[in-house]
């Protein structure tokens, strides 16, 4: 059902991050690692503080939220349409479902040397190698559920008369509706992992790029800083997508 | 049995089906008249389904002739309602054929009077009980406004009260929105209180092995002593039942007859 809210209010979900906080400033305290290899806390949170303040992690930050929009949208644009037509077709299934396996198999970034031949150096090899991670899974999630939907909705639409757009605009669509929406949940986690990866190699900026960049000129202040940025944006996307489930017209698919 | 000539509603005519190797039906005739209520019985996996699909138009029968009207709704065993749709918009899903919307809200708002669910407009499928469920597809398939409902085992999913309410429930539909009927049900007892004309299928390939004529007024008590001896009769004719007692109504020579 709806997401776990206890009456204690936030503070028993702060709980497990103050803990992980007290265990890392412990262990930083206790000097195991130069300060340069294991930052403290206090570090983290200044460092966080200065890249916030003049902007290159938001900017980043920004970079980083288009590639992935960008990315998401057109494997999400592309793909429902492309499931639908593998869904409704026997024949396509048998013809491109193994491939559409194949790639789906495939690491996206196995994609990375050609992004970067092809693409050079920016948004486009990130966005590309994003739509290379999501694309797959969006097809197969709707192909599948199309393949699923119940013959009998389509009985009733013939008895009441809906044909032609309007079975797939009242029918097929709000059918796979709660399939679809958590396909695009977790294709949308994974695209944020691979923003990340993508924009280490083939970036100038983004959150990758800080990652990387950070590491060059041994700040792990701010790698931990960039980390924490990319944890929190990833759960908030998340939150925000989880919406999508509480659509009145889609609940009947995660209630039962 | 020779078809009586007088205009029927659905007719078949020396139908065949066959699903690959399959025979299904063979040769099968049967005439429903308008206003009549048609129940069909028989061994599971006997071709009832197959019949009423034919009835519906959803397949076409490998030989011989269905001639069926216009517009004909079926209602399902389950799960036939729109789960993304409310209570309201799948019983305005009936409504389709109407031309204005007034009407269809006007219309809409009177067959969830009809089934008592007023209150429910607003809720999902997956949010009522398996018996409210089939009294909206009841509702949605009474909206379409025609004159031949075929229904497929529909109270097969509910309790067994929750069955005997939704019978008396159809019962009243129909006195109120007269129909033809044509039921496909493995219960027996259904069959024989709610319809005027039992027929009892054989075996695959399905034929008509018995005829039973109820001529008690509907709606009649599951335990009417004509429903009970027509129970008996079906039962026997299906070998389910031994002839050691025959029940009271049977042998004073009830309204039953071929």
């Amino acid at each position: 059902m709806s997401s776990v809210r206890s009456s204690r209010g936030p503070w028993l979900a702060l709980a497990g991050p103050a803990a992980l906080v007290a265990l890392w400033a412990a262990l930083a305290s206790l000097g195991l690692f130069p300060e340069s290899l294991f930052p403290t806390p206090l570090a983290v949170a200044r460092g966080l503080g200065a890249e916030l303040s003049n902007f290159r992690l938001v900017n980043d930050a920004i970079a980083s939220l288009f590639r992935v929009t960008a990315g998401f949208l057109l494997a999400a644009g592309l793909g429902v349409p492309a499931g639908l037509l593998l869904g409704h077709s026997a024949r396509a299934r048998e013809a491109l479902l193994p491939l559409v396996n194949f790639f789906r198999s495939l690491s996206p970034l196995a994609w990375i040397p050609f992004a970067i031949l092809w693409l050079g150096i920016g948004d486009a090899p990130a966005i590309f190698l994003i739509f290379m991670a999501a694309f797959f899974p969006v097809v197969l999630s709707t192909t599948a559920a199309v393949a699923s939907i119940p013959s009998v909705y389509f009985r009733v639409a013939r008895d009441v008369g809906i044909e032609g757009a309007a079975l797939l605009r009242e029918v097929t669509l709000p059918a796979i509706a709660p399939q679809v929406i958590t396909a695009l949940r977790v294709t949308a986690g994974l695209s944020w992992l691979v923003v990340v990866a993508a924009e280490m190699i083939a970036g100038r900026d983004g959150l990758g790029f800080a990652i990387w960049d950070a590491r060059n000129g041994l700040r792990t202040d701010l790698l931990v800083a960039a980390m924490v940025v990319i944890g929190l944006i990833g759960v908030a996307l998340d939150r925000l997508l989880v919406r999508l489930t509480r659509i009145p017209s889609v609940r009947w698919g995660y209630d039962r | 049995m020779s078809l009586p000539p007088t205009e029927a509603l659905l007719r078949f005519d020396r139908v065949s089906h066959s699903f690959g190797a399959v025979e299904v039906l063979s040769e099968l005739s049967l005439a429903v008249q308008p206003g009549e209520f048609v129940a069909l019985v028989g061994p599971s996996g006997c071709g009832k389904t197959t019949l009423l699909n034919l009835g519906s138009g959803w397949i076409e029968p490998t030989s011989g002739r269905v001639d069926r009207p216009a517009g004909v709704r079926m209602v399902f065993q389950q799960d036939g309602l729109f789960p993304w749709l409310t209570v309201w918009d799948n019983v305005r899903l009936g409504l389709r054929h109407l031309a204005d919307e007034a009407g269809r809200i006007r219309q809409a708002g009177v067959l969830l009077e009809l089934i008592g669910l007023t209150a429910f407009r607003a809720h999902y499928p997956h949010q009522l009980s398996g018996g409210m469920r089939q009294r909206v597809e009841l509702a949605r398939a009474l909206g379409g406004g025609t004159d031949l409902l075929l229904m497929d085992e529909p109270f097969s999913s509910v309790d067994y009260l929750t069955r005997l309410k939704l019978r008396a429930e159809l019962a009243r539909l129909l006195r109120e929105q007269p129909r033809t009927v044509v039921l496909v049900t493995h219960d027996i007892e259904e069959a024989a209180q709610l319809a005027d004309r039992v027929l009892v299928l054989s075996e695959r390939p399905a034929r008509i092995r018995d005829e039973v004529h109820l001529k008690v007024p509907r709606p009649r008590d599951a335990t009417h002593p004509d429903v009970v001896a027509a129970v008996h009769r079906i039962l026997t004719e299906l070998g389910l039942e031994g002839d050691a007692e025959p029940p009271a109504a049977a042998s004073r020579g009830p309204e039953i007859d071929r």
